[in-house]
């Protein structure tokens, strides 16, 4: 992975993972996680949709992964278990003879989302009980053997900087943090791209960027600041395709296959090197990305 | 200090998210023979009033919104007991009903929505998050709110607004409330689309929804 990552190919990531299991019968309100263990098929199925689409890079079904997101769903006690078994799926897709002759990976990233709860002063989460929380998931990810490790979401630097730290505290896999822009350009916690790209580099990561978010086309502005203010580190696009919509009863995101594809390329010329999408995306949006980067 | 720079500064402690400097001016201007009610709605409530227009246009954010709701309540609960002692109140504006659909975990819109709709005199009953249509049902019979507020942050999770309101229709209860939903994927068109009597964008967009709402009492 590391090869990879300093030849500064462009890896392509992977789409949404929680409404494409909604898709498979995963019933609302029942976490990914719970199939890892429930409904290993279809895990590895959407896995090898997003492979065959051209993933270079697919995350374990681990977004809900620390401890107190699996307490609502009672999986607490399942907590290494459930992110050692993501991993040794995603794996298993991986390993699928059909890409076996590609120029790079495919690659597991271990994701690594938010606890779910406010750091304190704020909220009762203490920066040690966090690092603890996400300690014991990293772990888990890189014992299942993940290639790199993908702390995603991020809204609060606290939060990130107990992720990061439990990371290292647990491997030298590479490490990503990607946040998500969703507020006037800022995270829900008021943190502009150009901060969070400058904490995190001092930090020791190897890749940031931006993921989730409001609009796609946001990420245009975001990744120029954040490439100024971490030099040398890999730079990050995972955004979601588009803003939802209700159409009657269904939610549409309004940016199809065509128009994230030509953001991705967009994305590339600001310097970007791994390319994704997340909310509202599905395998077509991967497909088409793949295919507008592959004719460089 | 005149009274006048009395207020300022409590405004200016609610905006500057500072409980204990809130708490401090609260026992001054009880010192300095201020009425604890023109305290609230003279001095601190306008700096949460600020900070909530900030909040609106992308010029504060979550934390600063919770630490000034801090400042908020701490000056509030030190200005209590003489509001009691004095058989004053704060005139409740409006009793509120609100939670986090079935399925659905985020809790911080709503948080922030409940902080903002207290500081601005309304009784609200946060029914937390994953509630179901039956729970908010139950809270409609027990507390006989104003206003019920439905949040939602997914797009999947967002069904289960209209399946709140679907409940209160066959309880024959749904016309004893106004139903108020946010959430990122909710609109005013969604709002309409399942029947219910608004939408608001974010927390400083809900007080002035719920206040309207609740105008024609």
């Amino acid at each position: 992975m590391r090869t990879a990552l300093n030849a500064g190919r462009v890896l392509i990531a992977d789409g949404a993972t929680g409404t494409m299991l909604q898709g498979e019968g995963l019933p609302v309100g029942l976490p990914g996680e719970a199939w890892v263990l429930e409904r290993p098929d279809v895990i590895v199925k959407l896995h090898r949709a997003y492979l065959d689409a051209g993933s270079d890079l697919i995350l374990t079904t681990t977004f809900g992964g620390t401890r107190p997101r699996l307490a609502r769903a009672r999986l607490d006690d399942r907590v290494p278990e459930i992110n050692r078994r993501a991993a040794e799926l995603a794996r298993e897709a991986v390993q699928g003879k059909a890409y076996a002759g590609r120029e790079a990976g495919p690659f597991v990233g271990g994701d690594v989302g938010p606890t779910g709860e406010m750091m304190s002063p704020l909220g009762k989460l203490t920066y040690q009980a966090a690092v603890d929380l996400f300690a014991e998931q990293i772990g888990a990810l890189a014992e299942g053997g993940v290639d790199c490790i993908w702390i995603e979401t991020m809204s609060a630097l606290e939060e990130a900087r107990a992720a990061i730290e439990a990371a290292r505290q647990v491997t030298d896999l590479p490490l990503f943090c990607t946040f998500s822009f969703d507020t006037h350009g800022r995270t829900g916690m008021g943190l502009s791209p150009s901060q969070a790209a400058a904490a995190v580099a001092e930090l020791g990561v190897d890749a940031t960027g931006a993921n989730c978010g409001h609009a796609p086309e946001e990420v245009l502005d975001f990744l120029p600041a954040m490439s100024a203010a971490a030099h040398g580190l890999t730079l990050i696009a995972k955004p979601n395709a588009g803003i939802p919509r209700m159409v009657g009863r269904q939610a549409v995101y309004d940016a199809g296959p065509e128009r994230m594809a030509a953001l991705a390329r967009q994305y590339v010329e600001l310097g970007a090197t791994i390319v994704g999408t997340c909310c509202g995306s599905s395998p077509a949006h991967i497909a088409a990305i793949a295919a507008e980067i592959k004719l460089r | 200090m005149s009274q006048e720079r009395l207020y300022q500064e409590m405004a200016q402690s609610v905006i500057a998210g500072l409980p204990d400097r809130a708490r401090a001016l609260a026992g001054e201007a009880l010192a300095a023979g201020i009425e604890p009610i023109d305290a609230i709605e003279e001095g601190f409530k306008p700096g949460m009033d600020t900070v909530g227009e900030a909040f609106a246009c992308g010029e504060a954010f979550i934390p600063d919104l919770m630490m000034s709701g801090e400042a908020l309540k701490a000056a509030i609960a030190t200005l209590e007991p003489e509001l009691m002692a004095r058989r004053q109140q704060r005139q409740v504006s409006g009793k509120v009903v609100i939670g986090t659909v079935q399925g659905d975990i985020h809790e911080i819109g709503k948080t922030l929505v409940a902080t903002m709709l207290a500081a601005n005199g309304f009784e609200v009953h946060d029914l937390g998050v994953d509630v179901s249509p039956a729970a908010f049902l139950d809270a409609v019979r027990q507390f006989e709110p104003d206003v019920v507020g439905l949040s939602a942050l997914l797009t999947t999770t967002l069904l289960n607004q209209e399946a709140v309101i679907t409940t209160l229709k066959e309880a024959g209860l749904r016309d004893r409330v106004k139903v108020i939903v946010g959430g990122v994927p909710a609109s005013p068109e969604w709002a309409q689309e399942i029947g219910a009597n608004a939408y608001a964008e974010n927390a400083t967009d809900a007080v002035r929804v719920v206040k309207e709402l609740t105008a024609s009492k």
